[in-house]
């Protein structure tokens, strides 16, 4: 664990701007642009849950504002804040004004961090594990993955379960030993080679981002990813040694570490050598099309940041926009099947459209409507980490709705709800499938060739 | 400048319980203004009422201490109705959000105020019942800042406003005692018809905790049209023509070109982006009504000069485009970051006489302006594009808006249509009440809050 000791105590300290803080050195405009007309408020899981307004997007924006006035320090009561908020930007949907919460947040995170108003040591030591070494090289992530493989693959899981040691446990461990995915046997670099070649004409070059923690608890899905891509002419290049887009980094906070990232992923995959930059992690998606921001003060990577983000594609805008080709198959049975959209897809991209195409253009499917589909599942990145208690009434609610559906599958196009969702319905014994929509896409694909 | 005292938030605290009461800075500052532009005030404390009792509580309490107190329900007023005064308790409702009875037999529904003006009127709809207005702000304004504020919507020209639906309420009074008025008879002439007052009545003579609202059976059908006009006069003599034609739509809407590409920018959902003035036009009820009076509109739009006209295809697209309407006002924050509206509002004759003092005003004082609102009703929404630390062009609004509202005045209209006077309005209500009816409001409001604790300053000064 040689790396925690290079991560510096708080790297975000380092990139303090001229006037010292993140927020007043954001262009005044960005932070007036909310009119507080409260349309945002019925959007916000958090404002319906508790029915306070600094718990709403506009109430939080009125804080930085005050901030940015110099009216409020940065309070612990306000870090407390800025970490309820869930990240989901349902907010930046509903507004009219087309105020950027994203931005807002990102920065009000970093504001925070830079004052240090939450150091305690175990925060610091959990940041530092999570944020500065495990999420910040993807061999370190693989070989916590490994160790993960083997304590489930060895039988030591169900022995531990079995025994009734985990009731000697902390409640928020044994809460959090439950939330454990189960690591895939192979990891995407174990499944892809470098270059996946087409299954028809040529038309297309793109690269394949196979995500870190995509990596070890879904590989499977990019491994569909690249079928799919393939099977409708795209050579795809999938680079064996993938860091973490830092999307995990600037959210909670850290700016220089989520620059460090964003260029190297820069330099992975140079931007003019590909048609598109796939991704098919919603939450990475959202975050890795917005480097230009990021970079946008460092000379040498702020045009080739631009490019990179015209460059990325969400997997189902992408086959949006070049097409996909509709699976031979007749198949004997049909299922039911719901799409709960990822926050980051619906709200962080607005892609809405295309995952339901490609879901009824599946034979054998019928797509029912999820309601409230846009709803967050309360997985918000870390958040049912950091705020159980907020996350599993989301969660909760999520999955009364799942139920009225009827639905045998539900399909949604990020990790961080898959799992969400996957541990919520075993808890509650649903007897459904929890699938990324390109999986099933891809498995109508391999169904085609018997 | 009074203190709040720290024993009050005890007090407060023993009536509402420890959590529902607020008073960290960091809790004041989201409550420090409403929907309404370039105002702010914190206040002393924030308390969350639950049920009619709590709220005598407080006032009783209020009351005694000499201590201010300004109702909000989620904040969305657009004349500062609900921005606090100096060191008031904000009495929030929106935790008394419980719909307590439909009443199919008689077509009522009782509802506490901390209910959204959506989910009233979706929980009624469900019941194939139909409650008309729906201000812009429905998705979140509650019910009881409605009543308050009398808030009109997009259907006021054939179906008025949430006035014309109130059959009663529970009050409770600034010293603390609880009073109901008004029923579920249809005719009911016992005494003064208390209810009026407090409608529209701003938060100035009591707290509305329960409303009885009076429902409507469902429009069988209804057909939504958009008409695009190169000029925003041909589109207001195509609304006079209609109205002359004694043809009452539900909806008559206007956006002009600024406000149609924000809206457009929005909500993508098509909008013709190339003309200068687009109507709105809903009719409903009977499907054979509906029918003629979606011909003879059509008609009577395209002998003024309209450009297209376009029927929305189905129910979906029907409500996309009102929805659409509706967020017209914060879209044009979109173009910049403070966005002062106001809502003369003329009688209908006037329409193009007053668009045309608008626009000119705006050039005379040098002025961008996205104007859009309810033609059919004569209620404008002139908005002005500024950034409030622009103090000199915030000057010139102020007198641009002077102008307009004399010139109202002039022509038989009224300087708020549905917004309200708040603080926003509260320098031009002499002007246009004169002197007679200023001293009745005053001895009203003095009669029912002697100690002018409920929400000072608004409206009109004590004097």
């Amino acid at each position: 664990m040689s790396n925690l000791s290079s991560c510096t105590p708080s790297p975000s300290a380092q990139s303090l701007p001229s006037t010292g803080s993140h927020l007043k050195d954001l262009d005044y405009s960005v932070v007036q642009q909310c009119m507080h007309c409260g349309l945002c408020l019925p959007t916000c899981p958090t404002y319906e849950l508790t029915k306070l307004e600094k718990h709403s997007p506009r109430g939080r924006i009125s804080l930085m504002r005050a901030i940015a006035d110099d009216e409020l320090e940065v309070s612990k009561s306000f870090a407390d804040e800025m970490y309820y908020c869930l990240g989901c930007l349902a907010c930046m949907t509903a507004c009219p004004a087309g105020v950027n919460y994203a931005e807002l947040f990102e920065h009000a995170r970093a504001e925070v961090e830079s004052k240090q108003v939450l150091k305690s040591p175990k925060r610091t030591l959990i940041r530092q594990f999570a944020i500065g070494w495990l999420f910040s090289d993807q061999r370190n992530l693989q070989f916590l993955g490994t160790l993960i493989r083997l304590y489930q693959q060895s039988g030591l899981q169900s022995l531990i379960r079995g025994s009734g040691i985990m009731r000697l446990m902390p409640k928020r461990l044994r809460e959090l030993e439950k939330m454990t995915p189960t690591i895939q046997p192979r990891f995407s670099n174990e499944l892809l080679d470098r270059v996946t070649p087409p299954k028809k004409e040529k038309k297309y070059r793109v690269a394949l981002l196979t995500g870190c923690a995509q990596d070890l608890i879904f590989s499977d899905v990019n491994l569909d990813t690249a079928e799919v891509l393939a099977r409708n002419g795209c050579e795809v290049i999938t680079p064996p040694e993938q860091n973490c887009c830092g999307s995990l980094h600037a959210h909670n906070g850290e700016w220089t570490l989520a620059q460090g990232m964003a260029r190297q992923m820069i330099d992975l995959l140079p931007p003019d050598q590909y048609d598109a930059i796939i991704t098919n992690a919603a939450g990475c998606g959202s975050h890795l099309k917005h480097y230009t921001g990021l970079l946008k003060d460092d000379p040498a990577y702020a045009a080739k940041a631009r490019e990179w983000d015209q460059k990325v594609k969400d997997i189902h805008e992408w086959l949006g926009v070049i097409g996909w080709d509709v699976p031979e198959i007749t198949p004997e049975t049909q299922a039911k099947v719901t799409y709960h959209e990822a926050c980051h897809l619906a709200h962080g991209q607005k892609i809405t459209a295309q995952p339901r195409q490609i879901l009824q253009s599946i034979p054998g499917v019928e797509l029912c409507e999820l309601p409230e589909s846009n709803w967050c599942c309360g997985s918000a990145g870390i958040y049912n980490i950091v705020q159980p208690e907020t996350a599993d009434l989301l969660l909760q609610r999520k999955l009364d709705h799942v139920e009225t559906t009827g639905a045998s599958i539900l399909a949604t196009g990020n990790p961080g709800c898959l799992l969400q969702i996957l541990n919520g319905a075993r808890e509650r014994g649903l007897r459904m499938e929890i699938r990324h929509p390109i999986s099933l896409l891809a498995e109508a694909y391999r169904q085609e060739k018997a | 400048m009074m203190q709040l005292d720290k024993s009050i938030i005890t007090r407060l605290r023993e009536i509402v319980g420890e959590k529902e009461v607020l008073d960290r800075k960091e809790d004041l500052i989201p409550y420090s203004f409403d929907g309404t532009a370039a105002l702010k005030q914190y206040p002393g404390c924030v308390v969350f009422t639950r049920t009619t009792e709590q709220v005598s509580r407080v006032l009783k309490l209020a009351n005694q201490e000499n201590i201010p107190v300004v109702t909000r329900g989620s904040g969305t007023g657009l004349s500062g109705g609900s921005l606090p005064s100096d060191q008031c308790i904000v009495l929030c409702t929106v935790k008394m959000n419980q719909i307590l009875e439909l009443d199919a037999a008689n077509l009522t529904l009782l509802t506490e105020v901390g209910v959204t003006t959506l989910t009233v009127s979706e929980a009624v709809d469900k019941a194939g019942l139909f409650y008309p207005p729906d201000p812009g702000s429905m998705k979140i304004s509650t019910i009881g800042g409605n009543v308050a504020e009398n808030s009109g919507g997009l259907r006021g020209l054939k179906y008025g406003v949430t006035r014309n639906y109130v059959m009663g309420m529970e009050v409770v009074l600034p010293d603390g005692e609880i009073c109901w008025m008004g029923n579920k008879c249809v005719k009911d002439v016992a005494g003064y018809s208390l209810k009026d007052i407090f409608i529209g009545s701003e938060g100035t003579l009591g707290v509305i905790t329960k409303v009885l609202l009076r429902l409507i059976p469902k429009p069988q059908a209804k057909k939504t049209m958009v008409a695009t006009f190169e000029q925003m006069d041909r589109a207001a003599e195509a609304v006079s023509a209609i109205i002359a034609a004694q043809i009452i739509p539900c909806t008559l809407e206007f956006l002009d070109r600024t406000t149609i590409h924000c809206v457009e920018d929005f909500a993508k959902i098509g909008l013709p982006l190339d003309c200068d003035a687009l109507l709105l036009i809903e009719t409903d009820g009977h499907p054979s009504v509906v029918t003629e009076e979606a011909e003879k509109m059509e008609a009577i739009c395209r002998e003024n000069g309209c450009k297209e006209i376009r029927v929305a295809k189905d129910d979906a697209e029907a409500t996309k485009l009102a929805s659409a309407r509706r967020t017209a006002f914060s879209a044009l924050a979109r173009l910049s970051p403070t966005t002062i509206l106001e809502d003369a509002t003329v009688p209908r004759s006037e329409l193009g006489h007053m668009i045309r003092y608008v626009a000119s005003t705006a050039e005379k004082y040098k002025l961008r302006v996205g104007t859009f609102g309810h033609m059919g009703d004569g209620n404008l929404h002139p908005t002005f594009l500024t950034d409030e630390r622009n103090k000199e062009e915030m000057h010139r609004i102020e007198e641009a808006f002077e102008e307009i509202f004399k010139e109202a005045i002039r022509v038989g209209g009224t300087i708020t249509g549905e917004h309200g006077i708040g603080v926003a309005k509260k320098r031009f209500l002499p002007d246009f009440a004169g002197q007679a009816q200023m001293r009745v409001l005053r001895e009203v409001r003095k009669a029912l809050d002697p100690k002018g604790i409920l929400n000072p300053g608004k409206i009109f000064d004590p004097s």
